[in-house]
């Protein structure tokens, strides 16, 4: 990732961004957005403290939660843990995206009727990662989808409704 | 006198049923909003910089770098040059500046000298006779002493009494003078005898409780058929809520104060935020939609929202945002004491419980913490405790799910299941046994008992100690009960009916997770025919009327009551407005079905929308309370029963522990919504089988700090780790008419213990402490292989 400012560093010249603000554009569920943020900001902070996206959640912030899961290009990402300024030109999709106007995407329906939340702070992460594993392996078991979603926590302990969930998606060939 | 009691069985149309959680579509969506997504006009974002010691001075704080960088718009120092700080992560100084990085900079550009000073974070075992005599003060004890402002003549006296354990500096008699030590106070401490305690903890840091005796233990323990003795415990955990703790406070002009604030007490905090921040708490306004788990940790104004409110006044008013980064959260942001025990126990030859006795100590931080209610449930007729507290430098320790009860599970049933093993009885035979000296609800666990058993198939399982090992896989099973109280906490409810029939409720409670929005609307929609929908409910802010924290399981028995009161009362209020036009008295009316009608009559009835236009321009407010002695029956009730039952295997190789099955059965009066009621089961034995097999807040005993400050190395219990779950509500005659009974706490008591026994069954032997991890397990099978040898 070659930047346009030029610095010496270790004796070579080397291209740089920053320090300090640089534009940055990020296409957040189809829609293009415009930033002036510094290199170092994450996807995640970007799209929570820059756009107000704030359905991902901002967790551990070290990759090791899966609650500010989006979809880059059709792969679920940690956004904590790449940088905004990275993932330019990318489709970004978040768990706002889900919704058709005010009806609830499968997935969410089922986590809807199977209780597969109760504080709700990690149940967008679960959705959008859920959504994610789904479009790649629309057959996959039971199984096979909960270590797909091993990447994400709960406190509240909603493991149970989220497999209810997941067998009710199954069934109805979600 | 209207009757305000819940409706019968019959008559329910909403209470009981499987009702999904209101607010989900708002959660699987993401549209609900948290303290951490609220974005204030022109927010600054707060950053904290944090002690690195467990324990030093601060000898000096220079923020000169800090204050000229670009961006930065307030500086504020929480604990001044001379304070001592009490463990690792202790507040010391914070920034606040226009975006994140700008404050990560700003934070790291501050300079802060400590002096270190010697630290405790263990909790092992204390050595005999710790803190039965104060000993010798340490420095640490005098410089406590001298920082608190300790009267001269009894800091004297402890001198000239205890003596010193240290050969006083110069260096350090010059400092306390200049800390504001009086010249007797310097003389009495270089006169003070001295006492060469090295390499002993300082007295100091252990606080024994007096011994506790009932009956004629020694006598009973001689007696005794059978005489079992163990080593039972559980570690410090964190709460590690997901939204971290933290909030965001505005000064909307300079009298008045908005705190967006993740808290499990909306009600509550304005009162704590007055007296630092010097205004009125009617001048402080409190909000919060959504809320992403506190588990008990989340009932105060801490420091750092005080901080977040000083560095906005500081700011102009400027909203200013501190949540805390996830290492600050595990390290102070909550910590469950832990609780350890020697205890012996004896009992006749058919199991009858005659003698306990018990030498438990733990940490709590700090202040040292309490000894856990143990023997737990059952009242063994002789009995003798003894407890040790041990004050560390771990951080404060915070109420987590059912305070000491967990703990206190683990040490009781873990001992009881050891002596069934001794007995050679199922520790279903046992606990049987012996249910007559298990207080009020020893019919509640019978039954339960019963039931459990059945849903985990523990007649047709059940194998003795050690028997059920096949290719290297040991298969167990293990149970635990537990009980706690609830009843309903003070709660206002403002119920409105307006002319045109949309109906709206206001309350200052919170949801914390548990359901309490969808508790409210069933029991109002309930009272007033409507469906669930047609409630407006608004909660989570000091403008609406105040309603208690949601701690100890108390916020269904409060929230329920007061809206069933209001509810009642508006319903006759509007059928006083409605009879004439139906030709009937009020009591002959009733609302069903989105209609107000004369009872039994159809034929005579009026659409919901059509009442309310009865009542005018006006809209018709009604407040209900909890409690209200004018308006009985009391619609709450405590104190419940509930039975846990785990399955597992132990790989005998790799000592892994893996639940194969849970069963829990549970108690807690009349239930409003079956599903969310059965989540809360289900969450906490998932949280059980976290703090049974995986989660510590492990120390560096050389640096003082946790070792485990992230997700990664505190180990949560992840969607693999969760086995075949089995929860059955006790509900019907017997149950429901005891009123509504919280039912956060109960279900995450016996997770634990039910776990250890199981494991204990399937290797042969006790795996002291939780949490199970598998170095554990091999120690106590090197143990058996010793002993064996």
């Amino acid at each position: 990732m070659l930047g346009t400012k030029v610095v010496k560093a270790a004796g070579a010249s080397v291209k740089i961004y920053g320090p300090g603000k640089v534009p940055v554009e990020l296409i957040v569920d189809g829609q293009k957005h415009k930033l002036e943020i510094e290199p170092r900001v994450t996807l995640l902070d970007a799209l929570r403290d820059e756009l107000q996206i704030t359905g991902a959640k901002r967790v551990c912030d070290r990759a090791e939660c899966g609650a500010c899961t989006v979809i880059i290009d059709g792969k679920a990402v940690y956004a904590c843990a790449v940088l905004a300024i990275a993932v330019q030109g990318k489709q970004i999709a978040t768990v706002e995206s889900l919704m058709q106007g005010d009806k609830l995407h499968p997935i969410q329906q089922a986590f809807v009727e199977n209780d597969a939340s109760q504080c709700g702070f990690c149940t967008p992460g679960f959705v959008i990662a859920l959504k994610a594993f789904l479009d790649k392996h629309p057959n996959a078991s039971p199984e096979e989808v909960r270590r797909g979603l091993s990447g994400n926590v709960c406190r509240c302990g909603t493991y149970h409704g989220i497999q209810q969930a997941i067998a009710q998606l199954a069934q109805r060939g979600a | 006198m209207p009757d305000y009691s819940w409706p019968e069985a019959e008559q329910r149309t909403l209470i009981g049923k499987r009702i999904s959680r209101v607010d989900s579509p708002a959660k699987v969506s993401g549209r609900a909003q948290y303290t951490y997504d609220y974005h204030g006009p022109n927010m600054l974002f707060g950053k904290v910089v944090r002690s690195p010691y467990a324990k030093a001075k601060i000898v000096s704080i220079d923020t000169t770098a800090t204050e000229k960088l670009p961006g930065v718009k307030a500086v504020h120092i929480i604990q001044k040059p001379g304070s001592t700080v009490q463990w690792a992560g202790d507040e010391v100084v914070a920034v606040a500046a226009v975006d994140e990085a700008t404050a990560e900079d700003a934070a790291r550009a501050i300079k802060i000298q400590y002096r270190k000073m010697a630290h405790m974070v263990s909790d092992a075992e204390p050595p005999a006779g710790a803190g039965e005599t104060p000993g010798p003060l340490s420095g640490d004890d005098v410089d406590d002493a001298i920082g608190n402002q300790m009267p001269d003549k009894q800091l004297i006296e402890a001198l000239e009494q205890r003596g010193v354990s240290f050969k006083p500096e110069e260096d350090d008699l010059k400092e306390w003078k200049n800390e504001g030590a009086s010249d007797d106070v310097i003389n009495a401490i270089r006169k003070a005898p001295f006492h060469n305690v090295e390499g002993e903890q300082p007295h100091s840091y252990f606080q024994k409780a007096a011994v506790q005796t009932q009956g004629d233990p020694d006598k009973a323990m001689a007696e005794a058929d059978v005489v079992s003795e163990g080593l039972y415990g559980a570690s410090v955990i964190a709460h590690c809520c997901m939204e971290a703790h933290g909030s965001v406070t505005e000064w909307t002009d300079k009298d008045h104060v908005l705190t967006h604030i993740s808290t499990q007490n909306v009600s509550g905090i304005a009162g704590q935020m007055a007296e630092p921040l010097e205004i009125p708490a009617a001048n402080i306004r409190i909000h919060q939609d959504h809320m992403g788990g506190g588990f008990g940790s989340k009932f105060a104004a801490d420091r750092w929202d005080i901080t977040a409110a000083r560095l906005s006044k500081k700011a102009g008013g400027r909203p200013v945002r501190i949540m805390l980064e996830r290492d600050a959260e595990l390290e102070v942001a909550g910590a469950r004491p832990s609780a350890y025990a020697r205890v012996k126990v004896g009992a006749k030859r058919d199991g009858t419980l005659t003698a306990w006795q018990s030498r438990s100590w733990g940490t709590g931080g700090p202040g040292g913490g309490g000894m856990p209610p143990i023997p737990y449930i059952f009242s063994i007729p002789n009995k003798r405790t003894e407890h040790t507290a041990i004050r560390t430098n771990i951080g404060p320790a915070r109420a987590w799910r059912a305070p000491n009860h967990p703990q206190a599970a683990m040490i009781t049933m873990g001992a009881l299941d050891d002596l069934a093993a001794k007995l050679s009885m199922s520790p279903l035979d046992l606990w049987l046994k012996n249910l007559d000296i298990t207080g009020p609800r020893k019919e509640t666990y019978r039954e339960e008992l019963g039931i459990a058993a059945d849903l985990m198939g523990w007649k047709e399982k059940w194998k003795a100690r050690g028997q059920n090992t096949s290719e290297g896989i040991a298969r167990g099973l293990g149970l635990s009960i537990h009980t706690w109280g609830g009843r309903g906490h003070t709660s206002d409810c403002d119920l409105i009916i307006h002319p045109d029939g949309s109906v709206e409720i206001k309350m200052g409670t919170q949801d914390i997770g548990t359901g309490t929005r969808t508790t409210i609307v069933i029991v109002a929609a309930e009272t007033l025919g409507l469906p669930i929908e047609a409630i407006n409910l608004y909660i989570g802010d000091t403008l609406y009327p105040p309603s208690g924290g949601s701690g100890g399981s108390t916020t269904p028995g409060g929230v329920s009551s007061s809206t069933r009161r209001a509810a009642v009362d508006a319903r006759d209020a509007l059928f006083a407005k409605v009879a004439p036009a139906l030709n009937a008295q009020p009591s002959e009316l009733e609302c069903i079905n989105g209609t107000v009608r004369v009872k039994g009559d159809p034929s005579r009835s009026l659409s919901w929308k059509q009442a309310c236009s009865k009542l005018g321009a006006i809209p018709l407010t009604v407040r209900g309370k909890n409690p209200d002695k004018t308006k009985p029956p009391d619609l709450t009730n405590s104190g419940v029963g509930g039975v846990n039952m785990a399955d597992v295997e132990v790989d005998m190789e790799t000592g892994i522990v893996r639940v194969k099955k849970m069963v829990a059965v549970q108690d807690c009066g009349l239930i409003i919504d079956l599903k969310t009621a059965e989540s809360s089961c289900y969450g906490a034995m998932t949280m059980g089988i976290g703090y049974a097999l995986f989660e510590e807040k492990l120390f560096d005993p050389v640096t003082g700090r946790m070792l485990n400050p992230n997700m990664e190395f505190y180990r949560l219990a992840g969607l693999n780790d969760i086995p075949e779950l089995v929860v059955h509500m006790m509900t019907g005659k017997g149950y429901d008419e005891r009123g509504v009974i919280g039912l956060g706490e109960p279900p995450v008591i016996s997770p634990g213990a039910a776990i250890s026994n199981a494991v204990a069954n399937a290797i042969g032997v006790r795996v002291p402490f939780l949490p199970i991890t598998p170095d554990k397990v091999l120690a106590a099978l090197s143990q058996i292989a010793k002993a064996g040898a």
